[in-house]
């Protein structure tokens, strides 16, 4: 799950972690009070997408396509360019090298007390898959891209890792801080900085904070001039909290449906639909119908608890892709039984009207019983055993190439 | 021979009295696995029925261990019990026989619950952990065999082939397709598809390595981090058998998790591409087609002198 910034630096704030005042809005007039309020000549007016990339980000209008702004996170001088910048903003779409094309709505803006920065840097917490644990890395290349910085300048990035068991030593905060050059009481600033948001990425189940730029005042403390924080799903149970930081708006609507019936889906720009238990095979799926020169038009895995109302939601939700022209359903029984599923099919197909040509492969539990309730029933399907014949099934009946 | 557990291995179930737990305990006694007792804390000194035995209840991994000589348990808990319930078992085989073997099937456990625990089996040596978020663990024998699972038994065969993989069906899909070309498997692992597990895939091509009864292996990885890099490496150094693998997630849109927690390209890495060049430069005989598993296996085996056609 991913925050705002704005979130993001409530958070920091309550965790002690340096952040410059601002204010969250969602109108012009509120844009202008902030502005009031902050007592700061020189604000940002930052545009809050979930999507990085915002500063080099342009904003078009949401009807016309037209330019409206380059660059999604604005300097204000005067009350006049906070109004015009937070008009250019708010109710346009802002496409960043993140979003995609079709770019992001915003809805949300901030506007940010001005800093006098001395220096930039990048500061990031993350889960280390390989090295189980948290892994913080730190910079002096701030405000900059890290994977390119990754790329170029490796040495540029510093590593220390927190020990799962005893947790962070002194002596790696003030490593870290060396190895950004920092000194005196930007140094301890640092260190300071540090141990909090290792707390942070603790007590709230983190799985990433990055902050890009960090910044060094020219009074010499560090401040959290960026804030992205994402959360870890499976530890939402203990963190009640989350639920009113939730942006619905920034999700796909039809994957937080999926979500709501067990599915997990994620979309694709192909027109084969595919219905598929458990989340390798159903990669693997899609692996195959590109390689029989198709293109999947959906991940879709209903997962090992699934039943006749997610199996009924699943056909739904793939049926509502304009582009679809077959879907492909591949189950491997275990648990599941093939030919449970197989009556689910048939009257999702029912329920649903079903219009394109259907390919189902059953295999492991049941799957002969599946097999035979299907060619026995009304619904025309093709039913194979194979992977392969699925693969090659499926691209056939829709036209395509399976060569 | 197999790897890590074998047709006399002693097990206990870890959330027996629950339905999954007391489900799949069915399903694991049916095929012929020795279930030997479980732990439900507060229902200790009851008893479960299983078919053709009736199995004691435990509150707690030390009682039943020390009690009945388990030597592995199977973890069916709720995830938010999970972490406690991996720890409570690697104590107790620690203290008690100085190791021992935890299959966690729990799917959704919060990640730095598994760094904390693969930190505190790091501190047990001889304690190893499968999972957590896999279909389990199977040895086929002669006649049933040793399941520490949720797979479906009866689609494996004692035979010679080794399966690693990180996700469930997929790893069925591999098995049938291992039965399509006429080969059994020696043992089938399902390491599971969280980003923090215990068991990777070097641990068992290590283990497969040293089993004579393994002649070959299947390797299945998937999109998301840089396990399947890591053991191309270690294989080009240290693995001597016939090795298939494959990588699912080619066409994965990048910065989208598919499903499995760990299964996600981010900052444009961990990519199947990436992960089938790693394979093919330590010499892995790789299927890019997953539907053609099975007939890479057959020509790897035949190349090696393995099998005649």
């Amino acid at each position: 799950m991913n925050i705002h910034e704005y979130q993001g630096k409530a958070l920091f704030r309550e965790a002690g972690v340096a952040v410059q005042d601002g204010v969250h809005c969602t109108s012009v007039e509120q844009a202008l009070a902030a502005y009031d309020s902050l007592g700061s000549e020189v604000v940002a007016v930052k545009s809050q997408i979930h999507a990085g990339g915002r500063g080099k980000g342009n904003l078009y209008s949401s009807d016309s396509d037209d330019l409206v702004m380059e660059g999604g996170v604005k300097i204000a001088s005067s009350r006049e360019d906070v109004e015009e910048y937070a008009s250019n903003i708010l109710g346009h779409t802002l496409v960043t090298k993140q979003t995609g094309p079709s770019g992001k709505l915003v809805n949300n803006l901030y506007i940010e007390a001005g800093c006098a920065i001395a220096h930039e840097y990048y500061l990031a917490l993350l889960i280390d898959r390989e090295e189980n644990s948290v892994l913080i890395m730190a910079s002096t290349e701030g405000g900059m891209d890290i994977e390119e910085v990754a790329e170029n300048t490796p040495e540029a990035i510093h590593k220390t890792w927190v020990d799962p068991i005893e947790g962070l030593h002194d002596s790696q905060k003030n490593a870290l801080a060396d190895s950004l050059g920092l000194s005196g009481s930007a140094h301890a600033s640092l260190v300071e900085m540090v141990g909090q948001l290792v707390s942070m990425f603790v007590d709230r189940d983190c799985s990433m904070i990055e902050i890009n730029p960090l910044v060094k005042t020219e009074g010499d403390t560090m401040v959290a001039l960026d804030s992205k924080v994402s959360f870890d799903d499976n530890a939402s149970f203990r963190h009640p909290w989350r639920a009113g930081l939730r942006d619905l708006s920034e999700e796909s609507d039809i994957e937080v449906r999926a979500r709501a019936h067990g599915l997990s889906y994620v979309d694709l720009d192909g027109d084969i639909g595919c219905l598929v238990n458990g989340a390798g095979l159903a990669m693997a799926t899609m692996d195959v119908i590109k390689l029989y020169g198709g293109e999947p038009a959906n991940f879709l895995d209903i997962g090992g608890g699934a039943d006749r109302e997610s199996i009924t939601a699943a056909f739904g939700i793939i049926l509502e892709d304009p582009s679809l022209e077959g879907i492909l359903v591949n189950v491997f029984g275990g648990i599941i039984r093939c030919d449970m599923v197989a009556r689910c099919i048939i009257e999702a197909s029912e329920e649903k009207g079903l219009n394109v040509p259907l390919v189902v492969r059953f295999s492991g539990t049941n799957h002969k019983e599946g097999k035979e309730i299907l060619d026995s029933c009304e619904l025309e399907t093709i039913t194979t055993s194979t992977l392969a014949e699925a693969g090659e099934a499926i691209v056939k009946v829709i036209g395509g190439d399976s060569s | 021979m197999s790897i890590w557990i074998h047709e006399d291995s002693k097990i206990l179930v870890q959330g027996i009295t629950g339905s999954q737990g007391m489900f799949h305990a069915t399903r694991m006694v049916e095929y012929g696995t020795d279930i030997i007792g479980g732990v439900t804390p507060g229902k200790g000194g009851q008893s479960v029925d299983l078919p053709g035995r009736s199995v004691p209840v435990y509150d707690t991994m030390t009682e039943a261990v020390s009690d009945t000589g388990g030597e592995a348990s199977i973890i069916y808990v709720p995830a938010r019990f999970a972490a406690s319930a991996i720890m409570e078992a690697a104590d107790a085989f620690h203290e008690l026989n100085g190791g021992g073997l935890i299959v966690c099937i729990s799917e959704g456990i919060p990640t730095l619950d598994m760094v904390r625990v693969v930190a505190h089996i790091g501190q047990r040596p001889g304690v190893r952990l499968i999972g957590p978020n896999c279909p389990g663990i199977i040895s086929p024998g002669e006649s049933g065999g040793c399941k520490v699972g949720i797979m479906p038994g009866y689609i494996h065969t004692k035979g010679r082939v080794g399966i690693i993989s990180r996700s469930g069906t997929l790893t069925y899909e591999a098995v049938a397709q291992t039965m399509g070309v006429g080969e059994g498997q020696s043992t089938c692992i399902g390491i599971g598809g969280d980003p923090i597990t215990g068991t990777g895939f070097i641990d068992c091509l290590a283990a497969f390595e040293e089993d004579p009864e393994t002649e070959a292996v299947v390797m299945i990885g998937e999109i998301g981090g840089t396990a399947e890099e890591d053991a191309a490496e270690w294989v080009a150094e240290n693995f001597s058998k016939p090795l298939v693998g494959f990588v699912a997630g080619a066409t994965a849109p990048p910065g989208k998790r598919m499903g499995h927690a760990g299964a996600i390209i981010s900052g444009g890495k961990g990519t199947a591409e990436e992960k089938f060049a790693a394979f093919e430069a330590a010499g892995i005989h790789i299927a890019r087609d997953p539907s053609k598993i099975g007939d890479v296996l057959l020509d790897v085996l035949i190349e090696a002198g393995l099998r005649e056609s």
